[in-house]
């Protein structure tokens, strides 16, 4: 009986040793992908920050109003933060790698599908950075457009444009993750159309005197005011 | 030769029937049926009154006219004009039209490329460009700005004229005092719609193709006078009158801004080598080179001082990025004022020019942005300016005028030392 546990205890050890002994390569090729995934990493993140800085990526960030927000939330410049974010992004896939061939089953399925999901992250990110950029483009394009026409209210107009472009953007990039697709396109209608409504609404029925006033102005006496009362400048 | 590619086919058949030349005479269109008629008789006039001898031809540029403007200018019968005047022309005095392509905003600039072109594909010896929209152009003009290319070998003759006090500002506040103050030459009208010039610096601005600098935003004109003054060509002064355009466009005041301030900031790059050594020179000068007329003007000040207060309010985060926090401050401050105290001095309105000049080198936000967030603070000048002018003599308003330039130079190391951190 005493042998026969012995044996079958020897048995098991043999059995796990020689796992093991089988598990250990596919380990050691794991941290080996993780280290060398590391370096590559850090030689990314060096090649790409050393681009942002001559690309003058910290002033684009800034045009597009992003580096404002990263600042609030008490965060690095853009060139850092997206450095940052593409060395995490490349050790990680690295490191997934490495556990995709130690061939556990049913992690493979996942990591196959973060894999899937990667590029179009970096697409959804690509969206929001330059929808960011239009938006601050555009409002501040209406806001000087309606200050210069002497336009009622252009700090509304122009956070309008900022809004509109950025509902747009942020429906764009979640249709792109695939996250909630039909919520967000249905909810991009109503608030959309809510926002057109109410500024029909509020231009025709409330504002109603001051639309009349500024139509007036622009179409009927404007034009011989602007003619009679400002000055050749050249 | 490289002009070849934007001359159309019928108009390069129309220059070589032409043959060579001595003069060219340029007029730029764009619907001007009202007054080209009358403006091409008295070309007409003018050169056969001064230069009957001559071998010349009219260059009309149009920018695709619907009102017939062209069949006009064609139509233009040079026996009628020597019989009116009572000259004979002894050389046939040419009268040809081109459409050129008219489909940016710099529709001046386009044309100008086109009659330079073709002055130098006519080998003619010198030029005169001439406004379709002057309402009160003589005969006499032509030679005022020819004579000094001809006789005695200037390469740019730029007019002066006789304006009301308060017409011009944009040149009177910010381009005469700025450019003589940077590129150390005295010429009233740095822009001007009609000028004459020399055939060989009309050839070598035409080399340097400024049009297809990806800089480039419209101001050709400006950026002529400029080349003169850095290429060491000599340039003359020619008093011509009174300054009288057809229909006032007072209400242009940003396209107006990104033709002139927008060419000039955009020159100080490259140009920076020369005006930032630039001696004070002044360019002779025949007949006065300005003259005031005092007249009673409808001015709404009201207005102006309104849209600079609402665009000093609205646009503030835009100046963050353009000026300093001090003169964000100070115009944050002045906006506040009561219309009584309200006053944009002349040292604070040069620092601003100052700081958008190197703000628009920097392209700390978009270029033409930052050309439209100048408009409400040039508003702001132009009140204190009506303001304190508002009883001043002709000699009162040259003395701010003068004082306005001596400003802007006081102020020229500031620009300097600015421009020398970002480079």
């Amino acid at each position: 009986m005493r042998a026969l546990i012995i044996g079958e205890l020897s048995t098991a050890f043999h059995e796990m040793v020689r796992g093991f002994a089988h598990f250990l390569p596919s380990l050691i090729v794991m941290l080996i992908i993780a280290v060398a995934g590391w370096l590559i990493a850090i030689i990314v993140k060096v090649i790409l920050r050393s681009i942002l800085r001559l690309i003058k990526f910290d002033k684009l960030s800034q045009n597009a109003g992003t580096s404002q927000l990263l600042a609030k939330a008490a965060l690095p410049p853009a060139t850092e933060v997206l450095s940052r974010f593409v060395f995490w992004v490349t050790w990680l896939g690295f490191v997934l790698l490495g556990i995709y061939l130690l061939g556990i089953f049913g992690l493979q399925d996942q990591i196959a599908r973060v894999f899937v999901f990667l590029p179009r992250l970096f697409v959804a990110m690509f969206i929001m950075f330059f929808g960011l950029l239009a938006a601050s483009f555009f409002a501040r394009a209406a806001l000087l457009a309606a200050v210069n026409a002497n336009v009622p209210s252009p700090g509304v107009l122009s956070t309008a444009v900022r809004v509109i472009i950025i509902i747009f953007t942020t429906s764009m990039v979640f249709e792109e993750l695939g996250l909630a697709e039909q919520t967000m396109v249905v909810a991009f209608g109503i608030a959309f159309g809510a926002l057109m409504l109410g500024l029909a609404i509020a231009f025709g029925i409330g504002g109603r005197d001051l639309a009349r006033h500024f139509l007036e102005k622009r179409f009927v006496h404007g034009k011989r005011e602007d003619n009679n009362d400002e000055l050749s400048p050249l | 030769m490289s002009e070849e590619s934007f001359l159309t086919d019928d108009f390069l058949r129309q220059l070589m029937n032409v043959g060579e030349v001595d003069i060219v005479v340029g007029l730029p269109t764009h619907n001007n049926a009202k007054t080209v008629g009358p403006i091409i008789q008295t070309i007409q006039s003018g050169i056969l009154r001064g230069f009957p001898r001559e071998r010349t031809a009219i260059i009309n540029a149009d920018g695709g006219s619907r009102d017939g403007t062209t069949d006009l200018v064609r139509g233009g019968s040079i026996g009628d004009v020597g019989a009116k005047s009572k000259v004979n022309a002894l050389r046939t005095l040419h009268s040809i039209s081109t459409d050129y392509s008219n489909s940016s905003d710099d529709s001046n600039g386009a044309a100008f490329r086109t009659i330079l072109a073709a002055a130098d594909l006519l080998r003619a010896k010198a030029c005169v460009m001439m406004s379709p929209e002057s309402a009160n152009i003589e005969p006499e003009w032509v030679s005022k700005l020819l004579r000094p290319v001809l006789d005695d070998g200037y390469d740019l003759v730029t007019p002066t004229y006789r304006r009301h006090k308060f017409e011009g500002l944009l040149v009177t506040n910010l381009l005469y005092p700025m450019t003589r103050a940077l590129y150390g030459v005295k010429i009233r009208e740095v822009f001007s719609s009609e000028f004459g010039f020399s055939s060989g610096f009309g050839s070598k601005f035409l080399e340097q193709n400024v049009w297809d600098d990806r800089t480039y935003t419209g101001g050709a004109e400006l950026r002529f006078t400029l080349a003169a003054i850095t290429g060491k060509y000599r340039v003359y002064q020619t008093f011509l009158g009174d300054k009288m355009h057809v229909e006032r466009r007072g209400a242009e005041l940003v396209p107006a801004l990104r033709q002139t301030v927008g060419a000039l900031f955009s020159s100080l790059g490259p140009d920076f080598p020369a005006w930032s050594v630039a001696d004070f020179a002044s360019a002779p000068t025949n007949g006065s080179d300005h003259q005031v007329l005092l007249d009673p003007l409808r001015v709404n000040r009201k207005r102006l001082r309104a849209m600079f207060s609402t665009g000093i309010l609205e646009l503030e985060s835009v100046f963050q990025s353009i000026l300093s926090p001090e003169t964000v401050a100070e115009l944050r401050r002045i906006a506040d004022m009561g219309e009584n105290n309200f006053r944009l001095p002349a040292e604070l309105w040069v620092k601003t020019v100052y700081e958008f000049a190197i703000s628009y080198q920097k392209s700390a936000i978009n270029r033409d942005h930052i050309i439209q967030a100048l408009a409400p603070i040039f508003r702001g000048r132009v009140y204190t300016f009506l303001t304190e002018n508002r009883d001043s003599s002709a000699d009162e308003v040259e003395k701010n005028i003068e004082a306005l330039c001596l400003e802007f130079e006081r102020m020229k190391p500031y620009l300097l030392q600015m421009w020398k951190s970002i480079e």
